[in-house]
């Protein structure tokens, strides 16, 4: 068993005082930045990343992946208080979470939230620390026509998942291409799409994108909403987290099936958000009393939990083994990783055996010391809630600023968050997706290079991407994710049809 | 070249009034999304989309990505036009523009203020702006926060991280 020996080594990396100083810092960052509307864990990992460049890799990594686990518990806290979810992948938390808290069960709600991402997250960091080195090492094999393969089954599944109109998402995936490409060609090193204009000679970094889509864009979404806050308060005692315990235990099955649902979700770039939907949708379909769901029934909250966080821990599976991040805030942390020279892929797990080991650890950790910690400082977090949105709003606009300019140390920067801030407000109300642009803008070049090389090693023959069965089904894969949906619209046709003809 | 497009589109949904169709907004992102697309192929095409002696050319991928975009905004142009009439979805509330509105000008300000007075005092002057304004405090309640903050963030980032921010003449008078 090379990875228990390689794991407990791991331990012993995230494990130091220093590192677990990280996790708390991070862990309490990341609940803040779930808590408040406008900053969630990409654009909040985003804004802190350019903090922790003089760290050392390991730590920051540590650091920044546990402010992504208490985002993602933070989420669950304002659903269930406040009925505001303060992550996408938290809305199908309120269904349920919210009408138990006006049944007075806030803390129920709480404690089975909190214990739900906790079981979630350990099933698909196991699953990480069994399959990633064997994933890993399978990719080793892979020539550039397979990369480019997976990053196109990436973005066919993009495309084949969402919810929103396909024209849409191609839409958004291809304005994040072609401003992954603006500035200088890595290869050739010419200038392209920079019309002169200096300041684009870098190209767009994502972070900014990211900043500005995600936190700019948030804030005039939910200024739309004229927001209140009129919360429950909630407190929590050693008793009631018992009792939910022995209680919650009995979904044995609901947590089974959510976490794989999570872990498929997260793996195959579906996300959390998808997830958390499709796996309250399940637990209703199959349990015993459906009418009560939507009224305060604590499988509705563990279901979407559940879910959310496997999904979001195993969207890390894809990005350390293959570079390729299953959600924004995981393409976040890839582009942090970029930064720090680590160039993530299969070479990671040979080459920095330390790094990638004591991340795995740190997940573990990571998710116990949110746990502790949620369930300790509740009633804080749902404080700080109680400052009003006037308070709020003008702060976060201030961070984001901040994030921004401290990434190149430009106001043009600055600037271009508004930018991307208006158009991440535009795409919402035009229900264009978010998560293609910052993944295609985080993958563009590295998309781009490979398929370049797949085209130098085929003198521009599209023909390699059949010439092995490896590559073959890869390629077949994605185009079928690509046209599912389709096949799925027609099928339906064909049954009204023969219902109708009936 | 997005900074235009993104703010004329903003201002118009206000001047529509009432509730806002979506309509407009819609045709003039997927215009919008178009232009970028002929601009991403224009260029393409003037650094080459062939071949050069040692491989593939620096439009070669862009070039399609431009088409592909260009497709995909097209399409959602037509099938706007098409159903023109029809269309009765609303693109939000007069009510909840303006609010945007409230918050989106200051801080366009706030940014132009950077500029000039540095991202210190820029942010005490909004954090104070939206407290008095819209949470309606007193001036005894406001200035402590409004000073408080951007100090906070001071400490924080040109002691501890030693991050420098951008600055204006007050700092520069009181010698930080």
């Amino acid at each position: 068993m090379d990875e228990i020996s390689n794991l407990l080594g791991g331990f012993s990396v995230a494990l130091t005082l220093p590192n677990l100083g990280y996790m708390l810092i991070g862990i309490t960052l990341g609940i803040l930045i779930g808590v408040l509307p406008g900053l969630g864990g990409a654009n909040g990992i985003a804004i802190l990343l350019p903090l922790t460049f003089s760290m050392n890799p390991t730590s920051a990594i540590i650091m920044l992946s546990c402010i992504y686990w208490g985002a993602l518990f933070g989420g669950a806290i304002t659903s269930i208080l406040f009925n505001i979810p303060g992550e996408p992948w938290s809305v199908a938390t309120t269904f349920d979470g919210f009408p138990m808290a006006q049944k007075q069960r806030a803390a129920q709600a709480l404690t089975a939230a909190f214990t739900s991402s906790f079981v979630g997250a350990i099933f698909a960091v196991a699953l990480i620390t069994f399959l990633a080195p064997l994933l890993a090492k399978f990719a080793l094999k892979f020539g550039p026509a397979e990369f480019f393969a997976v990053q196109l089954l990436t973005f066919c599944s993009f495309i084949g998942m969402s919810k929103e109109p396909a024209a849409k998402t191609i839409a958004s995936m291809m304005l994040g291409f072609a401003l992954a490409a603006v500035g200088m060609d890595m290869v050739t090193g010419q200038l392209r799409m920079t019309y002169d204009v200096p300041e684009l000679l870098k190209g767009f970094n994502f972070l900014i994108a990211v900043i500005g889509l995600f936190g700019i864009g948030e804030i005039l979404l939910t200024m739309e909403e004229g927001l209140s806050f009129k919360g429950k308060s909630a407190k929590i005692s050693p008793k009631v987290v018992w009792e939910t315990w022995r209680e919650i235990f009995k979904y044995w099955k609901t947590f089974l099936r959510s976490t794989a649902i999570g872990c498929w979700m997260g793996i195959t770039p579906g996300g959390a958000t998808p997830a958390s939907f499709m796996s309250y949708g399940m637990a209703r379909r199959f349990a015993k009393d459906p009418d009560s769901f939507g009224k305060g029934n604590v499988e509705g909250v563990i279901a979407p939990e559940t879910a959310a966080h496997a999904a979001g821990t195993a969207a890390l599976l894809p990005m350390l083994t293959l570079g390729i991040p299953g959600s924004p805030t995981a393409a976040v942390l890839l582009g942090g990783l970029l930064i720090w020279g680590l160039q993530p892929g299969p070479m990671l797990f040979v080459e920095q055996k330390e790094f990638v080991w004591g991340l795995i650890a740190s997940m573990y950790l990571g998710n116990i010391v949110g746990l502790i910690v949620v369930l300790t400082t509740v009633p804080w977090w749902a404080a700080i809630l109680r400052i009003p949105f006037s308070v709020i709003a003008p702060v976060i606009i201030v961070i984001c600023a901040i994030g921004a300019y401290t990434v190149n140390n430009s106001m043009f920067d600055v600037v271009m968050m508004l930018v991307f801030g208006v158009m991440g407000y535009l795409f919402k109300k035009l229900k264009y997706p978010l998560a293609p642009l910052v993944l295609a803008l985080v993958l563009g070049d590295m998309a781009e290079t490979s398929f370049r090389q797949s085209m130098l090693l085929s003198q521009g023959s599209l023909s390699i991407f059949w010439s092995n069965p490896l590559v073959g089904t890869l390629f077949f894969l994605a185009i079928a994710l690509l046209v599912w949906p389709l096949l799925g619209a027609v099928k339906n046709r064909v049954r009204v049809a023969e219902a109708r003809a009936v | 070249m997005s900074v235009e497009s993104g703010d004329s589109s903003a201002q118009g949904d206000v001047a529509a009034g009432g509730s806002l169709s979506a309509r407009w907004p819609e045709l003039l992102m997927a215009a919008f999304l178009f232009a970028v697309a002929v601009l991403v192929v224009i260029d393409s095409l003037r650094v080459g989309t062939g071949w050069a002696d040692d491989g593939p050319r620096s439009g070669y991928f862009p070039f399609y990505i431009g088409l592909m975009l260009a497709g995909a905004s097209g399409w959602i142009m037509v099938s706007q036009l098409r159903r023109w009439t029809s269309d009765r979805s609303v693109f939000a509330e007069h009510q909840q523009l303006r609010l945007v509105m409230a918050v989106f000008v200051p801080m366009v300000v706030y940014v132009a203020l950077i500029f000039g007075i540095g991202i210190y005092m820029a942010s005490a002057l909004l954090i104070g702006y939206f407290m008095l304004r819209y949470g309606r405090y007193r001036w005894a309640v406001t200035l402590p926060v409004a000073v408080g903050v951007p100090l906070f963030f001071f400490v924080v980032f040109e002691r501890w991280f030693l991050v420098m921010l951008p600055k204006g003449p007050i700092e520069r008078l009181l010698g930080l």
